[in-house]
């Protein structure tokens, strides 16, 4: 007997604009916004910012809601069928792949990076984060507690600490998922949003009070914290990199291009405002960054540890879970507000997993039909799988980074870059502005439209381009210069003493097995190169003016693939899990074109 | 190092402008009548023939 299910829809309106705030909310929020800024210009750094939050950032999460809502209507929660309603083409659906990847990958190392918040937060429950003054105490704390060392040292006999936390975090996230989107994240998001705003002033209060911790450095105080963050280095505006740096910030931060907010707003009704509702997640947004990230990290971390903090500002890892510890350690009544500000963390990680399961528990049950725990349990254990490969490979943290790069960035431009064509182009602005505006509260302007489809294509292009230039070849950066003469002492084989201690004093990883090999650089001049037994370059020595320049080699994440075998093992695996989500899209598309899914979809 | 007059004025004028957006949003979000249950069960219906009940 046939049987009539109402279909999973949103339960209030406060309640959707929270799961989606929530789902931008995280970790980028509170350590990567600060540091790109301290590190691009500081005040300048918000002039790109807010000119890219503009004409990219609020563009494209309203054409997201649109879209999603668009197809929501018509009965189709899953990406690869709402891009199929937005363009009626056979290959639209492929593109959906993308917005089941991205989400799924990206669960598959967040979920770690989510226990290792709620481990650092039981860590200053117990007291066992309070390590003192001393820098190197938390760098290896983290590395042990991660796994840093090597591949597996996370399953070692009395090493399981974060596997248990990964399970516990883990199985919170599925809970959350399996009672549904009414009754599990919108239930979640309301309450776990305000937990997180009232934390967040919390720690906010307690940095702004601090004074001046130590009277001996004047300098090391709230407002010269405020000051390493915010003063304007107006310079750095001509500076291409400040804008691709502020840019990136924006689209990362907004969730644009993961295929959740396609998928969230698929589940609002037919007169369900969009306008509103999406500037109002996207300024929460802005509202965790700029006014709680911006005044808390950067400036307790300078407040501290003065302007060492600079050296953490380049890696949210380092700023976030071995510079702040630091600070916590030094801070009155620093234990508390260790555990508050990675408590903080966790609840803002929490809000964002869970929404990365959504599209791809949508897109099972829509496909195939599964109901909720068998698309649940398949869910959990692909995600599962992924997890286990993240947490055995733990060496350098080399598996999370390539699924970020190639998945978490290269994979989110892409699906932005489709989205913006499939929304301008395909659907078509005229038809985009009037669903925008059905049951709108606000008035967008029709300049968005154009924007939208003249301004954020090319916008997001230039950003990729500049993104993948800076990031996939290997490059050489300039370490130190030192005086020519030295080079007499050079030969084949081990560095000399007086080559070594010039590393040691500048702090420049140089590993045991190093050696040095007479290598061209440019084929007139000749140059040295230091490499490891692997024959890998490392270091080059290049003469120039009298003077040895010493660059380290960066590896581009082209070159890492093939000297790296946990990086050739990770792209192997992301490209089969793409093969796989490509083989589920086909099935799911023969057998919604079996069954007339897509026929007569009213306009 | 100390904070600017720059420094302050682009601070304040960030977190400003932040501020007066959310504050904007949240009022009129909030101010805003519930929505009627009864238009959410008029939401689109899907009927289960159950002929992929074996599915799972």
């Amino acid at each position: 007997m046939a049987e009539i299910r109402v279909r999973d829809r949103w339960g209030s309106r406060i309640g959707v604009i929270l799961a989606v705030a929530g789902s931008a909310v995280g970790l980028g929020n509170f350590l990567r916004f600060p540091g790109n800024a301290a590190q691009n210009g500081g005040g300048a750094f918000m002039l790109p910012y807010f000119i890219s939050l503009l004409v990219l950032g609020l563009p494209m999460c309203w054409a997201e809601w649109t879209m999603g809502r668009y197809a929501g209507v018509r009965g189709f929660n899953s990406a690869p069928a709402i891009y199929t309603v937005i363009w009626r083409n056979r290959i639209s659906k492929y593109f959906g792949s993308l917005a089941i990847l991205i989400p799924l990958v990206i669960y598959m190392y967040y979920v770690l990076i989510e226990a290792w918040c709620l481990g650092y937060a039981i860590n200053y429950l117990t007291g066992a984060l309070m390590l003192g003054p001393d820098a190197s105490e938390y760098g290896t704390f983290f590395g042990n507690f991660v796994g840093i060392e090597a591949d597996g040292a996370l399953l070692t006999e009395g090493n399981r600490g974060l596997l248990v936390l990964l399970t516990i975090v883990f199985v919170c996230n599925f809970v959350l998922i399996y009672r549904g989107v009414n009754k599990g994240i919108e239930t979640f998001c309301k309450i776990a949003m305000p937990v997180l705003i009232f934390l967040g002033l919390i720690v906010l209060i307690r940095v702004l009070t601090l004074g001046t911790p130590d009277p001996s450095k004047p300098d090391q105080s709230v407002l010269g914290g405020l000051g390493f963050m915010w003063n304007p280095q107006p310079d750095r505006l001509f500076d291409f990199q400040t804008w691709l740096a502020a840019s990136g910030q924006v689209f990362f931060s907004l969730s644009v291009g993961f295929g959740i907010i396609v998928n969230y707003a698929s589940y609002l009704s037919r007169d369900d405002d969009l306008a509103l509702s999406g500037l109002t997640s996207s300024s929460m947004n802005e509202f965790f960054e700029v006014c709680l990230g911006g005044l808390i990290t950067v400036p307790a971390a300078f407040i501290f540890l003065g302007l060492a903090a600079g050296d953490f500002t380049g890696s949210s890892f380092a700023l976030g879970f071995q510079a702040l510890p630091n600070v916590f350690a030094m801070m009155p009544a620093g234990q508390f507000f260790g555990f508050l500000w990675f408590f903080m963390l966790f609840v803002a990680a929490i809000t964002s997993s869970v929404s990365m399961l959504q599209p791809v528990i949508a897109f099972l049950e829509e496909g195939f039909g599964l109901k909720r725990h068998a698309s649940a349990a398949v869910l959990g254990l692909l995600s599962a799988l992924g997890c286990g490969f993240v947490l055995y490979f733990s060496k350098n943290l080399v598996a999370l980074d390539m699924m970020d790069f190639w998945v978490g960035s290269v994979a989110l431009f892409v699906l932005a870059m489709i989205q913006s064509f499939l929304y301008a182009w395909m659907f078509g602005i005229k038809r985009g502005h009037e669903e925008l505006h059905r049951g709108a509260h606000i008035r967008i302007p029709w300049a968005v439209q154009l924007v939208m489809k003249y301004v954020v294509p090319v916008y997001l292009l230039v950003i990729f381009v500049g993104f993948c230039y800076q990031r996939l070849p290997s490059s050489d950066r300039l370490e130190f210069e030192t005086p020519l003469a030295q080079a007499e002492t050079l030969s084949d084989g081990a560095l000399p003493e007086w080559l070594q201690s010039e590393f040691a004093e500048r702090e420049l990883v140089l590993p045991e097995d190093a050696t040095l090999q007479a290598g061209s650089y440019r084929a007139a001049d000749g140059g040295w190169r230091i490499v490891n037994d692997q024959r890998h370059l490392l270091y080059r020595l290049v003469p120039e003016d009298g003077r040895w320049a010493v660059a380290s080699r960066q590896v581009g994440y082209v070159e890492s693939i093939s000297r790296n075998g946990v990086a050739l093992l990770s792209m192997l695996f992301i490209s089969v899990l793409f093969a796989f989500v490509l083989v589920l899209v086909h099935i799911a598309g023969r057998r919604w074109e079996a069954a007339g899914r897509f026929d007569n979809i009213p306009d | 190092m100390t904070l600017t007059l720059g420094g302050w004025m682009v601070m304040l004028l960030s977190v400003g402008s932040v501020l007066a957006l959310v504050s904007f949003c949240l009022t009129r979000v909030l101010s805003l009548p519930p929505i009627e249950i009864e238009q959410h069960l008029k939401g689109p219906l899907e009927i289960d023939t159950r002929d992929t009940s074996d599915a799972d």
